[in-house]
């Protein structure tokens, strides 16, 4: 409890775009809410705050801590150490954190190659091909920046982890959702869920809450959006749009879907799938038309990217978790 | 190092075809690499691609997958949903840098028992060429007795009521 008695609030963004931040601000009024009922001791992005000062706070002072965003660097483990330490309830928040989300197809390359990509490739100008160095020598004295690591982790492979809050954003009604609860429980109106679940999300797949009408999958030709109007009334898979519904855990009222986009799976691994990609692989396999080594070897090349696809935000949360290096 | 390493390959048989020829070549007494380790489930269609990546993450250099043949599957087509969802793991172990020769799909009938001793040793061989494979995506934390405890296999369930 902090002195004017409210329980402690901190939020944190390590590698991730900030999309999370925002989701948190679109819950509108319910951010007075949180206002009221937490005191707000770090959040980086709405107020001015240091790294020391969260260190000087006694551990578990921080009631509730929101961290979204995957561990990329040195500097974002420590951040999530310092905060496991401070915090009681800390939870990983949105794709990033709970699976490694966008910043996770990292893993598809090595290190030296993305280092590669950025410093010396054709787009960069860099004729000294100078590289960026994790200690820099000034007359002050030396400078640190953060050390990347060879892969992208999810939180809960760097510090245990309360509570996930999956999506890329988490959907604000979510959001407001589960504050309120924790602000009930806090009041002791409520329970809080047993530590290691996923809350702010349901038990099942988006395409269970997709509207759209589904029948037969015959699938001889995969097709993007790019090049194609689909339907607005049929599954978008039978139309040989790859989408990501049958994977992914629902909780978003199929938002993409409902707007004549393909689900592109960021709610995570419906319950029950330990590995999303796979799972998505199986489902494809299923509903494709052909029993002609060939043919399927075609129609599976119109997949443009599967390894991409099928782990848009899941590959260090995915049973291999990166490439080989 | 004076010792030569040897694979370890899991193999998935189905009850109907694949395995019945391992137990063929076994009556036989056909000799053949010793480093499969055979798991019988009813169809090569139930294969989840989960099942490979588990076995390759969590120590084996190399996967067997046999069924049928195409059209003999006992359970009318499943094994062509096999050779579908084969085309795409092959896909994604080539993005992750798993070469092709460690996970293979083999068909082979009651019948052929020489046929799969014959894939089993080529394969066995072009293994133990590659060397290990030591992926290290296994970082899960481990019970005492060394299993994963179910609560950090994917996510645990959802509480009702918190879900809106």
């Amino acid at each position: 409890m902090s002195k004017n008695g409210k329980p402690k609030f901190a939020m944190y963004w390590a590698a991730a775009c900030g999309g999370c931040e925002i989701a948190v601000l679109n819950i509108n009024e319910g951010i007075l809410d949180v206002d009221a009922n937490f005191d707000v001791v770090f959040w980086p992005v709405a107020m001015d705050a240091k790294y020391k000062d969260v260190e000087a706070m006694p551990d578990k002072s921080i009631t509730l801590t929101l961290f979204n965003g995957a561990i990329r660097n040195d500097e974002n483990a420590h951040i999530a150490q310092m905060l496991r330490a401070k915090s009681q309830v800390l939870v990983a928040f949105g794709a990033c954190a709970c699976e490694g989300g966008i910043p996770g197809l990292g893993n598809l390359s090595s290190k030296q190659q993305i280092l590669d990509t950025a410093f010396s490739t054709i787009s960069t100008d860099n004729p000294k091909e100078l590289r960026p160095q994790t200690t820099f020598k000034m007359p002050e004295g030396a400078l640190h920046i953060p050390t990347m690591y060879e892969t992208v982790k999810s939180l809960d492979q760097v510090v245990p982890v309360d509570y996930y809050i999956p999506g890329c954003p988490p959907e604000s009604n979510q959001i407001a959702a589960v504050v309120g609860l924790v602000i009930k429980a806090l009041k002791g109106e409520a329970q809080l869920p047993p530590a290691g679940a996923v809350i702010g999300a349901s038990q099942s797949t988006v395409c269970d809450e997709c509207k759209r009408t589904r029948g037969e999958k015959t699938i001889t030709q995969f097709t993007r959006m790019a090049t194609f109007q689909p339907r607005e009334d049929q599954c978008l898979l039978e139309q040989g749009i790859l989408c990501s519904g049958m994977a992914t855990r629902s909780g978003c009222d199929a938002r993409c879907p409902v707007a004549n986009m393909p689900c592109v799976g960021c709610y995570g691994p419906a319950p029950d799938v330990i590995d999303q990609g796979a799972r998505m692989m199986s489902a494809v396999a299923s509903v494709v038309d052909s029993k002609d080594p060939a043919e399927i070897e075609k129609i599976m090349r119109g997949v443009v990217d599967p390894t991409g696809t099928f782990y848009r935000f899941g590959m260090p949360r995915s049973l291999m978790r990166h490439a080989k290096g | 190092m004076s010792e030569q390493f040897e694979p370890t390959i899991v193999g998935f048989t189905c009850n109907w075809c694949s395995y019945r020829a391992a137990d063929l070549a076994g009556m036989s007494r056909i000799k053949y690499a010793p480093n499969v380790r055979l798991i019988r489930l009813m169809c090569s269609g139930r294969v989840d691609p989960q099942f490979v990546f588990k076995a390759l993450a969590e120590g084996a250099d190399g996967v067997l997958i046999s069924g049928c043949h195409p059209g003999d599957c006992h359970y009318v087509e499943q094994n062509y949903k096999t050779m579908r969802r084969f085309a795409l793991l092959k896909m994604t172990l080539a993005a992750l840098g798993i070469e092709d020769a460690r996970v293979k799909l083999v068909w082979a009938s009651a019948a052929e028992g020489n046929i799969l001793a014959e894939e089993i040793d080529k394969m066995v061989a072009e293994v133990k060429a590659l060397g290990p494979l030591n992926w290290k995506g296994d970082r899960r934390p481990k019970t005492e007795d060394g299993r994963v405890p179910s609560s950090v296999i994917g996510h645990r369930s959802v509480v009702e009521g918190v879900a809106v």
